[in-house]
């Protein structure tokens, strides 16, 4: 797979091939941390940081990691570097790993970051697997901001903090949707992303596995358990 | 690559990442561990300047603390101060979690919801310390969801509120989450906890549907449990159980004085 170019190791990711939107992916943290964009931001960074470099560490000793412990391998490598981001944010952004809380330790369960370090970085080169890692987590970055976009602006009527929509708790006019402030919301949101992505680009609407048809059989088995 | 996987390479692999991963992270928690601390406290006195209402934005904290505030600790049930615990290092929150500084609240005494109590607590005081201008108490409770931590500031005089502020609760964004609204937390300024020096009874509550005389707070709307939450801690804090015999006294200086 040497072939890849730099450009689309980094930006197919991003659009055409989007660990959240097409791979459906990282959810989780995805519906956490989107109530506000300066905390989604520095989750995007956050993710971002990990993915490269765990991707680049992997694939630097990818040729002398026994097979039968490569995962557990992997793991140690990304929850090092997950303890790091965390201890990093604590001493810099305090304010933020506050709000993150949790979430910041659970980079490590985010499929994204353990995908990329299975699927691309054991087989390429340590400089194509830290690009693959920053264009994943570039996606994952992007699809948060824009859920964080939708999330804050309706729920708190403000984007980065600054108002846009003067709320009625404010003294304005805009009443706020307290639902997007609750986690829920950021599967609505991001159900129409998917929508809207698939309904632009056609060719990712996977193909159906199987068709729901009339149970014929049901009568029969029926009989057959009693 | 089938050397890989020989028993001797597959040891040699695990145990080299072990130590390098250890000491990497080991590293990154030492070297960063005293800008966390510094961090910490400066948010805790970031808290404490806040509810006072002196603090603008773009002040120094550590210089405004340190010109401001003087933390002494306060015998609860006494409402002495304590000569023997250092304020610079007595930490209420492990004292609350020790059988031996505290004691179990239970049933009815424990409107709050907070299980166990310190006997010593620490409080801030605003300006000269021997006749403060304002008083920052330490109050906690439970919310709807979780236990909310917070300053309640009064006035010298013992009685009036300055201000009212979590540092840390987790309630319903939009809704209890609103005791974070400066909008709401301005409305504590001037508000009053005791009638006619009665300290067995703290008036001070949130009220439904507007709130009249200088008692009363207005709730948050949609949110019935945190405003009940927070007036069980207030009146638990504020009574003989917490700082009342404490802000009792600054009731008879006061008196005494005029």
């Amino acid at each position: 797979m040497a072939n890849d170019s730099v450009k689309d190791v980094v930006l197919s990711p991003v659009f055409k091939n989007n660990p959240i939107a097409l791979q459906v992916l990282g959810i989780c943290s995805a519906l956490a941390v989107t109530n506000s964009m300066s905390v989604s931001l520095v989750m995007g960074l956050a993710v971002i940081a990990v993915t490269a470099f765990s991707s680049m560490f992997v694939s630097l000793i990818r040729n002398h990691i026994p097979s039968s412990i490569r995962i557990i391998v992997q793991m140690t490598i990304i929850a090092s570097l997950v303890i790091v981001v965390d201890q990093v944010l604590r001493a810099y952004a305090y304010d933020m790993s506050k709000q993150l809380s949790v979430f910041v330790g659970l980079i490590i369960t985010n499929c994204i970051v353990m995908g990329r370090a299975e699927a691309y970085a054991m087989q390429n080169g340590p400089v194509m697997s830290f690009l693959d890692g920053v264009g994943n987590g570039l996606g994952y970055a992007v699809i948060l901001l824009v859920v964080g976009f939708i999330r804050e602006l309706l729920g708190s009527g403000s984007v980065f903090g600054l108002t846009i929509l003067p709320t009625v708790q404010n003294g304005g006019w805009y009443v706020p949707n307290g639902l997007m402030l609750l986690p829920p919301s950021a599967f609505f949101v991001i159900g129409l992303l998917i929508w809207g992505l698939r309904t632009l680009n056609p060719d990712q609407i996977e193909k159906t596995e199987y068709r729901i048809v009339a149970n014929s059989k049901a009568k029969i088995k029926e009989t057959a358990n009693v | 690559m089938a050397s890989n996987n020989s028993i001797k390479k597959t040891l040699i692999v695990a145990f080299s990442l072990c130590v390098i991963c250890s000491v990497v992270v080991s590293s990154a928690a030492v070297v960063l561990k005293p800008r966390q601390v510094q961090n910490q406290e400066l948010d805790r006195k970031s808290n404490i300047l806040q509810v006072t209402q002196l603090y603008k934005p773009g002040d120094d904290v550590e210089e405004k603390y340190a010109e401001l505030i003087t933390p002494r600790v306060v015998n609860l049930e006494t409402g002495e101060y304590s000569e023997s615990l250092d304020p610079q290092t007595f930490d209420q929150f492990d004292a609350a979690k020790d059988p031996a500084t505290s004691r179990t609240l239970s049933g009815d005494d424990d409107i709050a919801g907070i299980g166990r109590q310190e006997n010593f607590s620490t409080v801030y005081l605003v300006g000269d310390p021997e006749n403060p201008d304002q008083i920052v108490l330490p109050i906690r409770g439970q919310g709807l969801w979780g236990l909310m931590e917070g300053f309640l500031s009064v006035r010298g005089d013992g009685n009036t509120i300055v201000g009212l502020s979590y540092y840390d609760q987790s309630e319903t964004p939009g809704l209890g989450g609103e005791v974070d609204n400066p909008r709401w937390k301005a409305k504590w300024d001037g508000k009053k906890i005791y009638e006619n020096g009665d300290y067995q009874d703290p008036q001070i509550q949130l009220v439904k549907g507007g709130a009249s005389g200088e008692y009363e707070v207005d709730a948050l709307s949609g949110a019935s449990l945190t405003s009940r939450g927070v007036t069980n801690m207030l009146r638990f804090w504020l009574s003989d159980e917490g700082y009342a015999p404490y802000l009792a006294r600054f009731h008879d200086d006061s008196q005494g004085g005029a």
